[in-house]
């Protein structure tokens, strides 16, 4: 039996992490800053963000530590990946790793749950808490089912759709459970994923046959059916269209006030959508982290803002 | 000038369709002469079957006697007996075939697992080329290994003189038995499904099984059954392909399995493990001398036929099996 | 904005046990058991050849003949028998290597009719895993027909139907699915746009293949060829049954090579079976060294396709 330390809860106040909701920003203003806060009114600030359709996420009421990532380096044999980076993950908010190719975002996601281990030559100092826990001593398989991820490619199994979900209940358990048993979990999952209408008559259809963004819906409900503490996504929507883009986007939203999410995208404007806190990498350093409104409207980096302005990619 | 080149318009065209020809009629006499040959199997065969019936495939009698009448009767087509009951024979073979089947299946699994995925860097690369060497052994060699070592090894050590003591009437028990072929058998096509397996297990996607460990599942369940599952296909493949070779294996049965057409009976106990047999192939390799018989000829190819078709009927098998695997994109 | 409670969150479900259910641990254990096993036996088996195969293997062995005799000192070497694979499986592989290439050129090129290209395929399939001893059986019958009997030799008008001839007809067949199959596939292999792109400069199907895409799948061919050879010098039961089991080759007449070629000889396969203890020279040392070399032979063939593999891969690109 593990015993959990109890989360830390922190209640927010008011202003705190969230977008102030004057009414301006409610309108579409394409390519012009006006109503962007930090901007001088009269058009496009230098090395201000692109600030399209007002911000949908509506601040959350919850934030409860969950990890914490304490001065993680990660080598590949000679190539250091990550330098030394330092942030707290947080139930309640959606952290957004962002940065150009090879700037060390997804190996700083993977080594949040120990995937960055089955590579061979990998290396890592530092320390990176689950509650309190140093990970590195947890069981591996342990940690991963508390700390899920989901990934680029949308990856389901060759099975139906109900035994996708079911796969991991009925793998996580001592014994394999019913199917009676597991059918409310796996109903309850895909229901949190926003796909049980889409898949409620055709359960035991293959899940290869759904649509790029019902597969990676269904790796959704599948990492959320293990009910995590914290949810990695690796770049999900870059395979998909704007709509299941969208469908995606408003789940994470959703989902944020039950589980911490951390989500690495190349998308700045999925960034400024969803996201609560934003981290900026920059070959492999943490070049700035601070919330959305901050890093979006007046970042303190110089390198920040050339990204965030599109100086580079 | 060239006569690839297309400027010669006419002959470019007509040089394709003479190719086409000439290799279609090639692969026409090809295909056809091997038909012609399965046929003329059968064809010959018939005379067998034709006097025994179903009674051919049945028990009755002792073969060995059965073998030499039909060896003794001569050129005359009159005069010729064909009554053959090759139970015994059946019997033989069935047994095995699918005890070195089920055997190897179930080692090859598990030590091809073991070879994707658990075991150490080093182990793997010697591993790999070993299989495949194994796999390309001549079968006189396991004969020769099975003779040399196995069949002592088991007459002197694994049966006792009292079980010897207790058959004598009937049969002789030397070592070279059920158990002897079994053992071999197993030996020698572990290595031929091991290698199958490997390769369907290496082509399942990797994506599945990092997306399985991501979820908390530990490492030896998701290969089980993500892994495992996915390669399903290979899994028959190979299995279909190491039986093929276990029926068909002539020499090296001939060597270790005792020689004496005799039907070893569970009943007999451990016993039973050792008594000699022969199965069908071996029996075609022992009886060669006699084909002038025309009985003769045509029991052998009473048996040819049956091991004809109890191979094509694997071979279709394992070429349904491949269908979903082409579908899947992991084609052998 | 209202401060939320802190037990608004989702329940999670207590961690029950460990990771591993017994039943893993059984599997993992079995596989390293089995994987370490398997390791033990192919060491076991390896070691044993090579022990036996120096102890009993001498030069002399190599460059002397067969003799017939009754004490093992003077039952002389493997020469001839050596020879006998080399010239099989030269033999075999000179018919079944331009034949099966001929089909799998027809087979991924050209296929018409459907009909034709499905049979074709199914009866490689099954030749794939045909019993050598139904073809040795065949072939005692077909050459031993009148119309084959330039193929052996014939005495007193019956035709013998053993020789060289009727021993490398069969064993092409053993070899040519392993050609047809992998040239097939190495055909496949090379994407669409390098034949558009050569029919494009006006070449015919047939041009193409042979300046483009035969040359491409050069690996292939290599390795179908070696693969083809592996098996048919590994073969015994149609070696017992049409090489007619001399000791020495036995010429059918004194015309050079055809003569040699239509008379009866052994390989090595035949060899073993013989001086193996159930056969009739019983000679076990022999055997063994005989076994030896075979060995190395086929080692040798499983080292070339593993040399031409691993080069193809690092020689060829598409893009």
């Amino acid at each position: 039996m593990e015993l959990r330390k109890p989360p830390a809860v922190r209640r927010l106040s008011g202003n705190e992490g969230s977008v102030p909701t004057t009414g301006d920003t409610a309108s579409y203003t394409p390519r012009s800053n006006a109503s962007a806060p930090g901007s001088n009114g009269n058009g496009h600030r230098p090395g201000a963000p692109f600030l399209g359709p007002a911000r949908r996420a509506a601040p959350s009421t919850v934030a409860i530590d969950r990890m914490q990532v304490e001065d993680l380096s990660v080598s590949y044999g000679e190539k250091p990946a990550v330098k030394s980076v330092s942030l707290p993950i947080r139930q309640g908010e959606v952290l957004a790793l962002i940065g150009p190719s090879g700037c060390g975002k997804t190996t700083l996601l993977r080594s949040l749950n120990r995937l960055t281990e089955l590579t061979r030559g990998a290396s890592f100092s530092g320390r990176v808490t689950l509650d309190g826990a140093d990970i590195a001593t947890m069981e591996a398989t342990a940690l991963r089912r508390r700390v899920t991820m989901v990934f680029q490619q949308p990856n389901p199994f060759p099975m139906s759709v109900f035994d996708n979900v079911a796969y991991v209940l009925r793998e996580q358990a001592s014994r394999r459970p019913k199917r009676s048993a597991v059918r409310g979990a796996v109903r309850d999952a895909l229901a949190r994923a926003g796909l049980l209408d889409e898949v409620a008559d055709g359960l035991d259809h293959p899940a290869l046959r759904l649509s790029g963004g019902q597969q990676q819906r269904l790796c959704i409900a599948r990492a959320l059916a293990a009910e995590p503490e914290v949810l990695l996504l690796d770049e999900p929507c870059s395979a998909l269209d704007p709509v299941s883009t969208r469908l995606i986007e408003d789940l994470i939203i959703k989902l944020r006030e039950d589980v911490a999410v951390v989500i690495v995208t190349h998308n700045l404007q999925q960034a400024y959508r969803i996201a609560d806190y934003v981290a900026f990498m920059y070959l492999g350093e943490l070049v700035e982290y601070g919330s959305a409104h901050r890093m979006f409207g007046t970042p303190r980096e110089h390198r920040t803002r050339e990204y965030i302005g599109g100086a580079f990619g | 000038m060239d006569e690839d080149d297309l400027l010669g318009r006419d002959r470019g065209i007509s040089q394709d369709q003479r190719a086409e020809l000439g290799l279609g009629a090639l692969v026409f006499v090809v295909v056809g002469l091997l038909l012609a040959m399965f046929a003329f199997v059968l064809h010959e065969a018939w005379a067998s079957f034709a006097h025994n019936g179903l009674g051919w495939f049945g028990p009755g009698g002792s073969v060995d006697q059965q073998i030499q009448a039909i060896a003794n009767s001569g050129q005359l087509k009159e005069a010729a007996i064909y009554t053959f009951h090759a139970w015994p024979l059946i019997w033989s073979t069935i047994l095995t075939t699918a005890g070195a089947m089920v055997i190897a299946f179930v080692a090859s699994l598990f030590i091809a697992v073991f070879i994707v995925e658990f075991a150490p860097q080093g182990l793997r690369r010697i591993l790999e080329p070993v299989v495949r060497l194994l796999a390309s052994v001549p079968s006189v060699i396991y004969g020769l290994a099975g003779v040399l070592v196995i069949v002592p090894f088991i007459g002197n050590h694994l049966i006792t003189q009292s079980e010897k003591a207790s058959v004598t009437p009937i049969i002789q028990l030397s070592g070279a038995s059920l158990l002897a072929a079994v053992l071999i058998l197993t030996v020698m096509i572990a290595p031929i499904m091991i290698a199958v397996f490997v390769d369907g297990l290496r082509a399942v996607p990797r994506g599945w099984l990092e997306g399985s460990l991501a979820l908390g599942i530990n490492q030896w369940r998701t290969f089980w059954k993500v892994g495992v599952r996915t390669a399903r296909p290979a899994l028959v493949a190979g299995t279909v392909l190491a039986t093929a070779r276990a029926l068909g294996e002539a020499i090296m049965l001939s060597m270790v399995s005792g020689g004496v057409p005799f039907a070893p009976n569970p009943i007999d106990g451990l016993i039973f493990f050792f008594e000699p047999s022969q199965p069908l192939a071996a029996t075609i390799i022992r009886n060669t001398e006699a084909l002038n018989s025309p009985a003769m000829k045509a029991t052998l190819y009473a048996i040819a036929a049956v091991l004809l078709f109890s191979t094509a009927m694997l071979s279709f098998i394992g070429w349904a099996a491949k269908q979903p695997m082409r579908r899947y994109g992991m084609v052998t | 904005m209202t401060t939320a409670p802190a037990a608004a969150v989702r329940p999670r479900p207590a961690t029950t046990g460990s990771v591993y259910r017994l039943t893993d641990r059984i599997g993992l254990g079995l596989a390293w058991l089995l994987g370490l096993l398997f390791c033990a036996i192919a060491a076991a088996i390896v070691i044993y050849f090579l022990i036996e195969g120096i102890r009993y293997l001498r030069p002399s062995l190599l460059v002397t003949n067969p003799a017939a005799a009754t004490s093992e000192g003077q039952t002389g070497g493997f020469l001839d028998p050596m020879l006998g694979t080399l010239i099989i499986g030269f033999m075999a592989m000179a018919i079944a290597l331009p034949v099966g290439v001929a089909m799998a050129v027809w087979l991924s090129e050209f296929g018409r009719p459907i009909a034709l290209a499905r049979v074709t395929e199914s009866v490689v399939e099954m030749l794939a895993g045909e019993p050598s001893v139904v073809l040795a059986l065949f072939g005692l019958v077909l050459f031993g027909a009148p119309a084959l009997g330039f193929l052996s030799q014939t005495t007193h008008g019956v035709v013998l139907g053993q020789s060289f001839f009727a021993t490398a007809g069969m064993l092409s067949i053993v070899g040519l699915p392993m050609v047809v199959a992998n040239v097939r596939e190495g055909l496949q292999a090379i994407p669409a746009h390098v034949r558009e792109a050569s029919y494009a400069l006006g070449k015919t199907k047939i041009a193409t293949t042979r300046r483009v895409l035969l040359p491409a799948a050069r690996p292939s061919v290599a390795t179908g060829a070696m693969l083809g050879l592996g098996r048919v010098i590994s073969d015994t039961a149609i070696v017992l049954l049409l090489m007619g089991g001399t000791l020495t080759f036995q010429s059918a007449n004194s015309v050079p090579v055809l003569g040699l070629l239509r008379g009866t000889g052994d390989t090595l396969t035949g060899y073993i079976y013989y001086n193996a203890p159930t056969g009739d020279g019983n000679q076990p040392s022999k055997a063994y060294a005989a076994a030896f070399v075979l060995m190395l032979m086929v080692l040798a063939v499983n080292v070339a396709v593993d040399y031409v593999v691993s080069r193809s891969r690092k020689a060829i690109r598409w893009s």
